[in-house]
């Protein structure tokens, strides 16, 4: 067992190494991102996946270094991204970072978007701010991304205002906002969380275009089960603010090692499914995410896990990495593979 | 299995509405601004503050004379042929002060009320947008100035200067600043935590950007009511103290011409209660248009 590493010789584009975000509050110090390690490859899709206030959304925004502080501060850690540690880059390079070579689209469109202005202009935007374009020719690109997004009419939409447009239209606007400087990678913190079934899937479909497209990175984070399947190449699952398993989508999927992860594949019902016909009861997991101040010594899971050992309680259990690059952070791993060795 | 719906029954009321036009949608200034001109009230200030401020700026033109000769026989009733409005204790005539004086009125108000937004707004964004020690020292500051008696201060401040139209004005913004800036606070705390702003930050904007590029046109509306309301309050500043006395006194200004009739209040009614009525009257057709713009700016008392 070690530590998970990537496995492969070529440098990512992104490395997340033992990644610390607390929050100060009343009662002290607040961990809320407790050592991830993690990394993205350039093209790929990454998928983060878990439960509310596991830390998905603060992994997202402590890459850009946008965590609300104070309270909020990065204690540790280095993310490095084309070898460079963006947690020690000065605030005017961050400004370059964002949006230009990371840029990030958030889960509600409808406010995410400045009411006063029209979308070609919070388009054109980034475009003015990064790539010196007048607004002439960030008018013209804003058109040609209003386009590429799929916006009908996108010469007239161009000077539209974001009240004028449905969510799912709001929503390809971020999107456009997002690429138009073709970034290196792109953060969907649940892009269609907010939007009707039929439009997530439409958004979905754009993001992997855009992304066979323009070859950009793709970190989803979602609670779609359904939508790491569809989306992802590799997968990674957090809880209470550590990774618990990471790994390629088949493996992660087909081969859970986490009982959470399992859980969570179980949640999800199978439409016209199980082998005989018959219909399975939903299944659910036990319990909720325990409230960082009780987590105690040993796995935060633990409470919640059919599979739960005594010892689980006394020491959180690391990210172990099994073959194929499949990695999970659960002691019953360690029987496994101590079996397996022995 | 049935069908949900019978066509019978669906087909007269699905059918299309035949002019449906596309939906048009205004710019946010534009629909303001029509809400604004449905106003009566609103109509009534634009057009009694419009006639005021055309009356200050072409009356002198038109008839040129000095409002601090003395052209008639001092208290002259008003209504006569010579002085329309009579005249003064000196036989100064009050329509020509009242012609003159709108001008150094209606500037003074202007230019404090001007003066007195950018300090608020400079102030208040400041402090609700860094949040914290910012905030806490700059509030401090605000408070210090809102604490000291309004008028007090601003006497202090013009008899520290000698009285010109200039020292008067910035006494008056001086004084009138702090609600501004305590409602730009407010505006700027609320905006800064929108999506928008995130939003804005995650693209790569500077913080400058972000405070007077996105935030301060989203706090806009009530922005616009507090700066009209305060061309209203610095008028009737000037002429507070100008009624003191600590006006520009080469400066013919309708505070002026109440405070130095004031003594003939009971003698001549008039070369009090004529400049009276016409800040009255401004500061009631500058509050109209206030309300008329709150009313326009602001979504939720518009009606549908």
């Amino acid at each position: 067992m070690a530590q998970s590493k990537p496995s492969s010789g070529d440098q990512p584009l992104l490395q997340v190494e033992d990644l610390r975000v607390e929050f100060r509050t009343r009662r002290g110090a607040a961990t809320v991102l407790n050592g991830v390690d993690f990394h993205i490859r350039g093209g790929e899709t990454l998928c983060v996946v878990g439960e509310s206030g596991c830390g998905k959304s603060m992994t997202a925004l402590a890459l850009l270094r946008l965590i609300p502080s104070p309270p909020g501060r990065i204690s540790n850690g280095r993310v490095l991204f084309q070898g460079e540690d963006l947690l020690q880059a000065s605030e005017a390079r961050m400004r370059a970072v964002r949006g230009n070579r990371i840029s990030m689209i958030f889960q509600e469109p409808m406010t995410s978007l400045n009411p006063v202005f029209t979308v070609g202009n919070q388009i054109g935007e980034s475009l003015r701010l990064h790539a010196g374009l007048d607004a002439a020719q960030a008018r013209t690109r804003s058109i040609e991304m209003l386009r590429q997004v799929g916006i009908p009419a996108p010469e007239q939409r161009v000077d539209e205002y974001p009240h004028q447009m449905s969510g799912g239209m709001r929503q390809r606007v971020m999107i456009a906002m997002a690429l138009a400087c073709r970034p290196d990678i792109l953060i969907a913190d649940e892009p269609t969380t907010a939007l009707d079934v039929t439009v997530q899937a439409q958004i979905f479909d754009l993001l992997r275009d855009l992304q066979r497209e323009n070859g950009t990175a793709v970190m989803l984070i979602t609670h779609d089960m359904g939508a790491v399947a569809e989306m992802a190449d590799r997968v990674m699952v957090m809880y209470a603010g550590r990774v618990i398993e990471q790994g390629t989508t088949e493996e992660v999927l087909g081969k859970p090692l986490h009982p959470y992860t399992q859980g969570l594949i179980d949640c999800l019902p199978e439409l016209g499914s199980s082998q005989l016909g018959q219909r399975d009861d939903l299944v659910e997991i036990p319990g909720v995410v325990p409230s960082i101040w009780s987590l105690g010594t040993g796995c935060a899971f633990r409470e919640r896990c059919k599979s739960a050992m005594p010892h689980c309680a006394d020491k959180v259990p690391p990210l172990m990495l099994t073959e194929g690059g499949h990695a999970a952070a659960c002691w019953l791993l360690v029987e496994t593979t101590q079996e397996a060795t022995v | 299995m049935n069908k949900p719906a019978s066509p019978s029954l669906s087909a007269p009321v699905a059918k299309p509405r035949a002019a449906e036009k596309p939906i048009k949608v205004e710019h946010p200034t534009v629909e303001a601004l029509r809400m604004f001109m449905r106003n009566p009230s609103a109509i009534i200030g634009s057009v009694l503050l419009g006639l005021i401020v055309l009356i200050s700026i072409f009356g002198p033109m038109v008839y040129p004379a000095d409002p601090f000769e003395i052209r008639w026989a001092p208290m002259t009733e008003p209504f006569t042929p010579d002085a329309w409005l009579g005249t003064d204790y000196l036989g100064r005539d009050v329509l020509i002060g009242l012609i003159y004086g709108g001008r150094a009125t209606l500037l003074v108000g202007a230019v404090a009320a001007l003066l007195s937004v950018v300090i608020g707004i400079s102030i208040g964004a400041f402090a609700g947008y860094y949040g914290g020690r910012v905030d806490a020292v700059l509030m401090r500051i605000t408070e210090f100035f809102q604490v000291l008696p309004a008028l007090l201060f601003a006497m202090v401040v013009v008899s520290l200067f000698s009285p010109t139209l200039v020292t008067v004005t910035i006494a008056i913004g001086i004084v009138i600043w702090p609600s501004t800036a305590r409602l730009t606070r407010g505006e700027f705390m609320k905006v800064r935590g929108l999506d928008f702003v995130r939003a804005e930050r995650a693209i790569g904007a500077r913080n400058a950007r972000i405070m007077w590029r996105v935030i301060l046109p989203n706090a806009f509306p009530p922005l616009v009511v507090s700066a009209t309301l305060a061309v209203g309050s610095a008028i009737l500043f000037e002429a507070g103290l100008s009624f003191l006395g600590l006006g520009d006194p080469n400066q013919m200004s309708w505070g002026l011409m109440i405070g130095s009739s004031r003594s003939y209040l009971l003698s001549s009614w008039w070369a009090v209660t004529f400049p009276g009525a016409a800040i009255f009257i401004t500061v009631l057709a500058v509050s109209l248009i206030g309300d008329g713009l709150n009313d326009a700016l602001n979504p939720k008392l518009r009606e549908r």
